[in-house]
């Protein structure tokens, strides 16, 4: 699957500079009116105990991969422009960016959209590892249900479309006509709902 | 002889990374997984049915009934928490 020219898509050990993605994504033509951007940073805490670092592993080649496959899959259902993503893999500590998803696209909601889609999508499907450094100990974050309701979201958008699922459908800019002629619905809700 | 893999806990818990194991006929998911399972201990309880594991051949989340062949990679990995 191939990586669309505008894209860029990378696990990597080193920090990001967000600044510098944007400003990238930025330059690349005057027909985007919108980006959307994610960023998710490491807590101090998590499951009410302390965590002072944490190790993420991933699957060389099929992590890229995956992450291919997502931003494919967004630009299916969104006329996106420009597509990052970023994730830190190895050692980080307490507020540290982990993942960076930024969303080029002629209107916002189209951007929304899509970097909301392309998190869930990352955090059910591409294959990384949390391991927490705590005073009790070392372990292994354990994968949430929430997580995999919030990516099923989108399926039972896409299927039965906008009408039938709860009252917040994508809102087009109204400054123009919405380039992807059947932009889906947001998931409806909030994650728990079925 | 297809290649398994092991990540995070999985790996932590077999004391494998990566080894090369000798296919049970017929050559599919399910047999690796009965082959792994014989072992005891450790592989039976983490892999025993309804435990929540993925497996990936070829770079890519498989099921149960999919065809393996001598030249696959093999994935064994516990649910992802990236992001």
């Amino acid at each position: 699957m191939a990586v669309h020219p505008a894209d860029h898509i990378r696990v990597q050990t080193e920090a990001f500079d967000i600044g510098a993605e944007h400003a990238r994504i930025a330059a690349l033509g005057h027909a985007t009116g919108a980006i959307a951007s994610f960023t998710g940073l490491m807590r101090s805490t998590n499951e009410g105990d302390p965590v002072r670092a944490m190790t993420l592993e991933h699957y060389p080649g099929m992590t890229e991969s995956a992450l291919v496959e997502i931003v494919t899959d967004a630009r299916e259902r969104w006329a996106l422009q420009a597509v990052t993503v970023v994730h830190r893999v190895g050692r980080l500590t307490p507020g540290d960016a982990i993942v960076l998803v930024l969303t080029a696209s002629a209107h916002r909601g189209e951007a929304f959209a899509a970097c909301e889609f392309i998190m869930d999508f990352l955090k059910t499907r591409a294959p990384f590892w949390k391991k927490e450094d705590t005073p009790a100990g070392s372990r292994w974050v354990e994968a949430r249900d929430s997580d995999d309701e919030a990516a099923a979201r989108w399926r039972a958008n896409g299927d039965a479309g906008a009408a039938d699922h709860g009252p917040a459908p994508a809102v087009p800019d109204s400054a123009g006509g919405v380039a992807a002629g059947q932009a889906p619905a947001r998931p409806s809700g909030s994650g728990g709902q079925r | 002889m297809p290649t398994i893999l092991y990540f995070a806990r999985l790996r932590e818990t077999f004391g494998v990374e990566r080894e090369h194991a000798a296919l049970p006929a017929p050559a599919s998911v399910a047999g690796l997984l009965d082959a792994l399972r014989a072992r005891g201990d450790t592989w039976a309880a983490e892999l025993a049915p309804g435990r929540a594991f993925r497996v990936a051949v070829n770079q890519r989340i498989a099921g149960a009934d999919t065809p393996l062949a001598d030249a696959d990679e093999v994935a064994i990995f516990p649910p992802v928490t990236g992001g």
